[in-house]
């Protein structure tokens, strides 16, 4: 095992769901990678295969699912483990933060319980060690008195907090990787903001690496390093997070940057991407973007454009037929940078 | 939750008495009287029939002085059984429908949910075919078709037991009738109980279980057992009391000398005392079964404070 090989390695990742008008084509022929520390941005509307992706990679998908591909998690392939081995690693090595808090924790058990499980299961503490790490993590995401909240149950705490409760139980092993399925979507935006500052605060103490899926462009400018763009279960576009914002060469990418409303100019109009994210049982044969695209050509709707390296791009990669610099001659007139 | 259990066990004697005072009303508005058969009494032995039983007093006299009775814990005297008091009557009757509905709701509740539990992890397996057979079966066939059936194969055909009767709680008499009230009850605990489980293993919550990496057999006795038992209890209520009513049937088809059998003999007598009696009874029964249910739920689910 080479010392440089990263953490996390996904290659042709593939999700399919049988459904009763067939196979569906959920995700298809993912790659990327995530280094110790890093943080990757997985955006994308909904329905763009961003949280399959991620339940893919953790064994928890729906019951007719089933992943195709490799998860490569030090070497290891986390798709092809039995129950019993992704069990040693998930909730361990790699822990999950859902998206919903105010569902995803267990309304029957205490929050005593649902922590101090995790420690008893993975490191064999006993229930009071357990407990004495419970209230550490929560006094880290800064639950008030903690001690004391500990022993209550989950509708005894605020939509915000239970999110820090769901950060707290994700930490509890210091995991390598923490997987955030749109962590601050349910929440309002001051909490928002909280939430985003402790993961951060969390990631520079425990060194974690953080996949955060969202849909808000502005999460992903406040802390990831790199990001993957997502539509129609492909990736479209995979760079770091500043080359992205400052020259996006993707046209959904221009599409969802020109979609973020602005308070510094004038115009009243919220912009919008035209038409609908499209439906998942009936793809386009070529670029699933090409129904909405503004620059599509005769044959995008045809033709798949492969996903390609640019040259030169220090790690990045897009899936579109139409030449970068066809693209960036429009792209001052549709995203207006500062 | 103990100021809870106080509140409503006061609540209910306004219920008890709505329901004695309209069963006292319905009996006696019901035409004939229980001295009244096929072979004329003569009006003087009416008389003194009558002025024994206080029947001779205004209604609303009569309805008092049962409900003084009925304070000091005394049902009253059986028009109909000469020497025997209703209390003795129940207190005969009472264990044997006690013993044969309390052992299969036990034993029903233990297999029911077991089976509810292989059959939702399980799904579309052997066992889960079975659970739902049996949940069909169970609810579309009556007791008065499953227990002839019964007899017929155990106590006809292989000869195992006897066809019916009762012997002080000997087994092999109360073996069949168990097995009846077991089969019906499991049908709809089992049932129950792997739809609940089913809906509870796609929440949102089992999934966080199973991401942090727990066996599904913690998964399921520590997370999602306690949600799923939920609509089992509140079953169970409805359900025990069924077993003590449908005793009726259950009862006569194994002619066994229970709180059913009673209540049929005492309506068909006009037994005044006996049928109020028998109704006081079951309406405390089902009164402190759901009240038993609602307790059952404060201890499932912490969401509820009384």
């Amino acid at each position: 095992m080479s010392t440089n090989q990263p953490l996390l390695q996904v290659n042709q990742l593939g999700v399919q769901f049988k459904t009763n008008d067939g196979l569906v084509y959920a995700v298809n022929g993912l790659n990327f990678e995530l280094g110790r520390g890093e943080t990757l941005g997985i955006v994308g509307e909904s329905g763009s295969g961003k949280s399959q992706t991620v339940l893919a990679m953790m064994g928890l998908l729906a019951k007719n699912g089933t992943a195709t591909g490799e998860v490569l998690y030090k070497g290891q392939n986390l798709l092809n483990m039995s129950t019993h081995e992704i069990n040693k690693i998930r909730g361990d090595r790699v822990s999950m933060i859902f998206q919903d808090p105010m569902t995803s924790l267990n309304p029957y058990l205490t929050v005593e319980r649902q922590m101090t499980e995790v420690l008893e299961l993975h490191k064999n503490m006993t229930r009071k060690a357990a407990k004495m790490r419970a209230i550490e993590l929560l006094e880290a995401v800064k639950i008030p008195e903690a001690a004391r909240r500990i022993s209550m149950y989950p509708h005894e705490f605020s939509g915000g907090m239970r999110q820090r409760v769901m950060i707290a139980m994700a930490l509890l092993c210091e995991p390598e990787v923490l997987v955030a399925d749109e962590p601050t979507t349910a929440l309002d935006v001051t909490v928002q903001a909280q939430i985003l500052a402790l993961l951060r605060d969390l990631q520079r103490d425990f060194g974690t690496a953080i996949i955060m899926i969202t849909h808000d462009l502005g999460v992903v400018a406040g802390i990831c390093d790199k990001v993957m763009v997502m539509y129609g279960g492909r990736m479209m576009e995979y760079a770091k997070s500043d080359d992205l914002f400052y020259r996006p060469t993707h046209p959904y990418t221009i599409g969802l940057l020109g979609a973020l409303p602005r308070l510094d100019s004038d115009a009243a109009e919220l912009v919008s991407i035209p038409g609908n994210p499209p439906n998942m049982n009936n793809l386009p044969k070529g670029c699933p973007f090409s129904e909405r695209c503004t620059h599509v050509m005769p044959h995008c709707a045809s033709d798949l454009p492969p996903l390609v390296e640019i040259p030169g791009g220090e790690g990045r990669w897009r899936a579109c037929h139409k030449a970068i610099a066809d693209i960036q001659v429009n792209v001052a007139g549709e995203v207006q940078h500062a | 939750m103990w100021s809870y259990a106080l509140r409503r066990i006061l609540s209910t004697i306004p219920t008890i008495l709505v329901v004695i005072t309209v069963c006292y009303l319905m009996l006696h508005l019901t035409p004939g009287g229980p001295f009244d058969s096929e072979r004329k009494v003569s009006a003087a032995v009416l008389a003194n029939l009558q002025a024994k039983y206080h029947l001779d007093m205004p209604l609303w006299k009569q309805y008092l002085y049962y409900l003084n009775n009925l304070l000091h814990g005394d049902l009253g005297a059986s028009f109909r059984y000469a020497d025997w008091s209703v209390n003795d009557l129940v207190a005969r009757a009472l264990p044997v429908s006690l013993s044969i509905g309390g052992i299969s709701m036990i034993i029903s509740i233990v297999i029911g949910v077991a089976l509810g539990i292989v059959a939702a992890l399980k799904q579309n397996s052997l066992v889960d075919y079975f659970v739902m057979l049996l949940g069909n079966v169970g609810s579309a066939f009556p007791s008065f078709v499953i227990g002839p059936v019964l007899i017929l194969v155990f106590a006809i055909w292989v000869k195992w037991f006897p066809a019916g009767g009762w012997d002080e709680f000997s087994p092999k008499y109360m073996i069949l009738p168990i097995v009846l009230l077991t089969f019906i009850n499991v049908s709809t605990i089992g049932r129950v109980m792997r739809g609940s489980l089913i809906e509870v293993m796609n929440t949102n919550f089992i999934r966080t279980a199973r991401a942090k990496g727990l066996p599904l057999r913690t998964i399921v006795m520590r997370h999602a057992i306690r949600p799923a038992l939920l609509p089992v209890v509140s079953v169970l209520g409805p359900l025990a009391i069924s077993s003590i009513t449908a005793a009726i049937v259950t009862e006569t088809v194994f002619s066994l000398p229970g709180i059913g059998k009673l209540i049929v003999n005492g309506a068909g007598n006009r037994d005044y005392t006996l049928v109020l009696g028998l109704v006081v009874l079951v309406t405390v029964l089902a009164v402190v079964l759901n009240l038993l249910v609602d307790l059952a739920y404060a201890i499932l689910d912490p969401k509820i404070r009384y």
